[in-house]
């Protein structure tokens, strides 16, 4: 599909506004985060998962991104979704995406995000036994942690 | 899979009948940097691994967050350590692209060259080292180490001129790049680059009429095309899957479009396929760096020149995405800037982290031997993998 | 002098002169190797390197002997010992010269194969002594190859005898002497055909690239020396290359002529010597120059390839032994 047909389908099928630059995005509620995923690779061939991620806006909650590609037509495409203040659950795209995997590992890891549905969520890049969740922007720079400091 | 309390203690285990529980790593000659592969084995076919990463993670992304646009640059060249100025490349870019900051031609051009010769010095250390773990640090993948570091060690030499540093460069800075070249330099560029063409000609010439090598590549470690798209791997391993999708060709940055090469694919997704999709990438270089030499403007090297300060660019309200085809695949940086002179958010999108997520989809089924040649071919960096 | 004390001066010789060359033959190589990698090679110590071999003795000699605690004592004292008495062994009965060997019966060549497929004893017992499942991975790989490569060595070995018609080893290296079309290596197919697979045979029963996924240290970092320091590491290393060399003297006479050269008859021995070098720095050249190969294709070669072929080929030499000497045109 193009990029004008991708904006099409989505703004039809979800009925939010699609951004278009600086790259094209979607947010969605998180209730329809799954089924944006599925729509998108499916429906609109996107199929390359390039990265999933996470943001902080502190007061506002935590925000959820991905990014997927439709390699064959070159469309890219950034589906965002808002947790609420508080939030730290979110469904997981490892259903549709296997690449969702490590990404939402490394999520959990940085933001404390539990995903539902996830295989194996454990902590990716820190020790096991850590405290906290580094990215978060509640957790200082410097914030110590036994036994190193 | 193992939970939480196996992972941490497990050295050698009897687990079920007749499989047993290796651990390959941390310390070990072929793993390519700090990796811990914990592999389940039947005999000697491999039947999963669990792939355990953080050993160098050293959380680059909270620590964009406390410096500026302009400190952050020399930090983001230690996450590939090895292709270090297309690490730097892909920050830049995003910062550029938020701030709408233009980049002189010149500057561009240099860009364009700095990363093409890094992809060659990248491509190189690949070969060797993925030789020495097929072959033996006391062998015949000794030798080819050697060779290539040999002809590495010109592009450093050029490198050297051109920063001063031999590995980790401060090249890039937003708004241009930070030196010119110096006299004689592009004289030298092209002697190295005529070199390293004849050079590896011999290499793909002692390589590919072995039958040993020949029996060790091919047919193992097979990526389907739609099991790469899935996990996101890019670069080398997404054409030699049969992808045709190089960033430079796709979406074009920093005046890519003025030159004239070939993108490289193979359908065969073994690591045979990936290795002549990186032999047939050091020719594409060199034609980059030739074609890029010759047309090279004059000009300003940066838009922004005479920095005095750390805190002097400061970039509005935005987000970007930039994303560079480094030696490994897309390099990416998602950035928030909220007009502070340091970033709100940034991400960065390894290209090593998601191309080493398909070692356990791809390892079972194979013997122990073969994890060294995959995990070879796939090409980690784990600066770029940790962080 | 007593005669039991006759009968121990030429072991005693040998066995020296065996020692002084393993440590000189690991100079050679190192040298070679950096060579062909474009680099030099042991320098400073001593004029071109000449006293690393005596300074590496030193060093492993004044090493700490470590014993891993949870290693089977008896076992892993014993294994080096073990292996390498059989590799100094296959040196007996090897004639230097006409009538200059320590021990030339008439069955030298049944004699040297079969001590030297013995070393496997002690390499499995290095292994499972050394309680780590790295090594005893290795040692498991060693005896799996070895057992598969001793056989097509025999069988290539026995194709000289076949055409000498003794097992006797100066009988062999007698019937090649006179001129160069003699040596067995020059006798039509036959000759060329057995020494190829000969040189494939030793390298994999040698456990030398690219047969050495024993040690494979990009795998498994030293396979079943893992666990050995010091003077016991040194008597493995030895034990190694005192086989390396006992089979390249073996093909040296077997399909080089032993002691036959140009010159007056006391350069024998020269000859045989730089034969047996020659022998050994083709199979270093091969060691440098390739990758090694996965272990079940290593024994997908031996049982699926090599095997068939050299027992062909001594099939095929009986026959032409026979209708040679039979004079049916």
């Amino acid at each position: 599909m193009t990029v004008e047909e991708t904006r099409a389908a989505l703004a039809a099928t979800f009925g939010v506004e699609v951004t278009s630059a600086p790259i094209m995005s979607i947010t969605v509620p998180p209730d329809r985060w799954e089924e944006l995923g599925r729509f998108a690779k499916e429906t609109l061939g996107c199929r390359f998962f390039s990265f999933l991620t996470a943001v902080d806006w502190k007061e506002q909650g935590l925000e959820v991104l991905a990014k997927v590609d439709n390699l064959d037509d070159n469309v890219a495409l950034l589906l965002k979704t808002r947790l609420g203040p508080g939030v730290t659950t979110c469904s997981s795209l490892m259903p549709v995406y296997r690449g969702a995997d490590w990404m939402e590992r490394e999520c959990f890891d940085m933001f404390g995000i539990r995903f539902e549905n996830h295989r194996d969520l454990r902590r990716i890049l820190l020790d096991d036994a850590w405290e906290g969740h580094p990215l978060l922007k509640s957790y200082a720079v410097d914030t110590p942690h036994p036994p190193y400091r | 899979m193992l939970d939480e309390s196996t992972v941490s203690r497990v050295e050698m285990d009897w687990s079920g009948p007749e499989r047993l529980t290796m651990n390959m790593g941390p310390q070990h000659p072929s793993a390519h940097g700090v990796f811990r592969a914990i592999v389940t084995l039947e005999g000697e076919t491999v039947v999963a691994v669990d792939a355990v990463i953080g050993y160098l993670h050293r959380c680059h992304e909270k620590l964009s967050e406390t410096l500026t646009y302009a400190q952050y640059p020399s930090i983001a060249s230690k996450t590939d350590y090895v292709a270090a100025m297309t690490s730097e490349f892909a920050y830049v870019l995003a910062a550029e692209e938020i701030g709408k900051i233009e980049v002189p031609k010149r500057a561009q051009y240099l860009r364009v060259i700095c990363a093409e010769l890094q992809r060659i010095a990248s491509h190189l250390l690949w070969l060797g080292t993925w030789c020495m773990d097929m072959g033996g640090a006391l062998g015949g993948g000794a030798t080819i180490f050697l060779y290539c570091i040999r002809e590495r060690e010109l592009i450093l030499d050029l490198f050297e001129a051109l920063v001063g540093a031999r590995l980790l460069y401060g090249f890039f800075q937003v708004g241009g790049t930070r030196y010119d070249i110096p006299d004689g330099w592009a004289q030298q560029c092209r002697e190295t680059v005529d070199v390293i063409d004849s050079r590896v000609d011999e290499y793909q010439q002692m390589l590919e009429q072995n039958a040993f090598f020949l029996a060790r590549a091919k047919g193992v470690g097979i990526v389907s095309r739609e099991l790469a798209e899935d996990v996101g791997i890019a670069g080398p391993l997404l054409r030699g899957s049969g992808v045709n999708w190089d960033l430079r060709r796709t979406a074009p940055y920093s005046s890519y479009q003025d030159f004239d090469f070939r993108v490289p694919v193979e359908t065969d997704g073994d690591c045979y396929a990936r290795y002549r999709v990186r032999m047939a990438e050091f020719r594409q270089s060199i034609a980059i760096i030739r074609q890029a030499l010759d047309k090279l403007p004059a000009g300003p090297i940066s838009s922004r020149p005479a920095l005095k300060s750390v805190a002097q660019i400061r970039i509005p309200k935005g987000e970007a995405y930039a994303r560079v085809e480094g030696p490994r695949g897309e390099v990416g940086t998602y950035m928030i800037a909220d007009g502070s002179a340091k970033p709100y958010r940034m991400k960065w999108r390894g290209a090593s982290f998601s191309n080493l997520a398909i070692l356990p989809h791809i390892i079972p089924g194979h013997k122990v031997a073969d994890v060294v040649a995959i995990m070879g071919s796939v090409d980690p960096v784990f600066g770029e993998v940790d962080r | 002098m007593p005669s039991w004390l006759t009968l121990l001066i030429a072991p005693f010789i040998v066995l020296n002169v065996v020692i002084v060359m393993v440590t000189y033959v690991t100079l050679l190589e190192r040298k070679f190797a950096a060579r062909m990698q474009s680099r030099i090679g042991p320098y400073r110590v001593g004029p071109h390197g000449l006293l690393q071999p005596i300074a590496d003795a030193l060093k492993l000699m004044m090493k700490e002997d470590v014993v891993p605690t949870a290693a089977d004592r008896r076992i892993y004292n014993l294994a080096p010992i073990v292996f390498l008495i059989p590799c100094m062994l296959i040196f007996a009965t090897i004639p230097f010269a006409p009538g200059l060997g320590v021990a030339d019966v008439n069955i030298g060549i049944l004699f040297f194969l079969a001590v030297s497929a013995m070393e496997i004893v002690g390499l499995f017992m290095a292994g499972w002594g050394s309680n780590n499942k790295y090594a005893l991975l290795s040692a498991m790989r060693a005896v799996n190859q070895i057992i598969s490569y001793d056989l097509p060595f025999i069988f290539s070995a026995l194709v000289p005898v076949l055409l000498a018609g003794s097992l006797k080893m100066s009988d062999i290296a007698a019937v090649q002497q006179g001129s160069l079309l003699k040596w067995f290596i020059f006798y039509p197919v036959i000759g060329q055909l057995a020494f190829i697979m000969f040189i494939v045979s030793t390298l994999a029963a040698e456990n030398r690239v690219p047969f050495d996924i024993l040690e494979a240290e990009s795998e498994l970092v030293a396979g079943f020396r893992v666990e050995y320091s010091g003077m016991k590491f040194a008597l493995i290393q030895l034990g190694e290359y005192a086989h390396m060399i006992g089979s390249s003297f073996l093909g040296a006479l077997l399909f080089l002529g032993a002691w036959s050269g140009p010159g007056p008859e006391y350069l024998g021995p020269i000859w045989f010597l730089l034969k047996a070098m020659f022998f050994f720095l083709v199979v270093t050249w091969i060691r440098w120059s390739f990758v090694r190969i996965r272990v079940d294709q290593i024994l997908a070669l031996s049982w699926k390839a090599l095997l068939p072929a050299t027992l062909g080929l001594l099939i095929m030499t009986a026959v032409v032994v026979v209708w040679r000497t039979s004079g049916i045109p």
